[in-house]
């Protein structure tokens, strides 16, 4: 229990998907103009992330690793299929985002319409498949510590973007320079809010 | 457009991150030291070249409702052969980039210049185009590379250029410029200097 709240803490704070790795940065530029479009990209962000993550988990432990068809018998324990992760990781997120756009739609109108716009746009935002990679790469063990890393990853997005917009909606009113207007003064301000982030670096749990 | 524009625009009036911010997610992170900048850089200029290539060649025949999985089918199956390539070749870069070669799939570049340009021209062209806008993202990264490595380790390309002596008489590598957040204040730099100078690209 210990272990899967530090990593929640981690994955928010310290590995955030932008501050540290600039997973998602396009659309966390382009989608950065006001607090309330904000909110709805960075909670459709954290859906998608905790639906995907752990189904990509799946799949790379029973299907794509080396020895994980070693479930249909012995013949098949050494075949590894892990070169395939990427494109079959891509797939399932694409296939994944328009189920979940399809279920939204007919389960909850009102949530489709304040995610729908945004739910495609995030098949191809990095942070999702920077997550299925991560979880890959770090070989995390249990479906729980990965929903745990995924959401927090999610949330930590969330955060991001969500302080982002609302400096972003007050800095239009200061006196910048004109050539550091607009996306100039948009990465010395995330480079800023990255600093403020590092200083999470020194918390051991 | 003549083709030679079509491959030089990218590299400063219409370069892919700083002019039409496409593609920074996954480039960021490499960019600490020389070496994987560059081989990070050669992998997205060979996976823009081809891809645009391809689906320029396929363009009439991709029904339009299903064009963006094909082309992401296309983009990946290109990068697990980059990937499959760098681990054979070059392995510890290979391990420096981690999952970055992986996330080249999802840089927007890609996924922006199809759309953009490779369904609606020849192949010649979309190709020049592509290995245009891998230039050009290529350059920022070696740019933003190159400030980081001699500023944070006083070293250019692995090897030590700041002297001895600067050290003996108090000069200390900057550790800030290591960490992720120098990346994007590096970035923030270099466009105020490329809109100083190109004055029309400035935004209301």
């Amino acid at each position: 229990m210990d272990s899967l709240f530090n990593l929640f803490v981690r994955s928010v704070f310290i590995d955030n998907m932008i501050f540290a790795y600039f997973l998602g940065m396009c659309s966390y530029l382009a989608v950065s103009k006001t607090v309330k479009t904000s909110v709805g990209l960075g909670i459709a962000v954290t859906f998608v992330l905790v639906i995907t993550a752990p189904l990509n988990w799946f799949v790379d432990t029973y299907l794509l690793k080396e020895g994980a068809l070693t479930w249909l018998g012995a013949d098949y324990a050494d075949v590894d299929l892990s070169y395939l992760s990427f494109i079959i990781f891509i797939a399932v997120i694409a296939a994944m985002v328009q189920l979940v756009e399809m279920v939204v739609e007919k389960v909850s109108p009102p949530l489709y319409n304040a995610l729908g716009i945004f739910l495609p746009l995030i098949a191809v935002n990095c942070a999702i498949l920077g997550v299925a990679l991560f979880v890959q790469e770090r070989e995390y063990t249990s479906v729980a510590e990965v929903t745990v890393y995924s959401f927090g990853s999610g949330i930590g997005w969330f955060l991001a973007i969500v302080g982002f917009a609302a400096i972003r909606e007050k800095i239009t009113y200061s006196n910048i320079p004109a050539p550091l207007k607009g996306l100039g003064i948009a990465f010395i301000l995330t480079g800023l809010m990255a600093v403020a982030f590092m200083s999470f670096m020194g918390i051991k749990i | 457009m003549s083709n030679f524009k079509l491959l030089k625009a990218p590299f400063n009036r219409e370069n892919p991150i700083t002019v039409q911010v496409l593609g920074i997610c996954s480039a960021l992170a490499v960019t600490v030291q020389m070496k994987p900048a560059i081989v990070m850089a050669l992998s997205v200029i060979v996976v823009t070249a081809f891809s645009n290539l391809i689906i320029s060649m396929l363009r009439n025949t991709i029904p339009p409702r299903i064009r963006i999985i094909v082309q992401l089918v296309v983009i990946a199956a290109l990068v697990i052969i980059v990937d499959q390539l760098l681990k054979a070749y070059v392995y510890d870069v290979s391990q420096k980039l981690s999952v970055f070669v992986g996330l080249i799939i999802t840089n927007c570049i890609l996924m922006g210049r199809l759309e953009a340009f490779a369904m609606a021209q020849k192949p010649w062209p979309s190709f020049l185009d592509g290995i245009g806008n891998g230039i050009g993202y290529g350059l920022i990264l070696v740019i933003v590379s190159f400030f980081r490595e001699l500023l944070g380790s006083g070293s250019f390309y692995g090897h030590k250029v700041i002297p001895q002596s600067f050290y003996d008489a108090g000069y200390i590598d900057n550790g800030l410029m290591i960490l992720p957040p120098m990346a994007l204040i590096t970035i923030g730099t270099i466009i105020w200097v490329q809109r100083s100078k190109n004055r029309d690209l400035i935004e209301k």
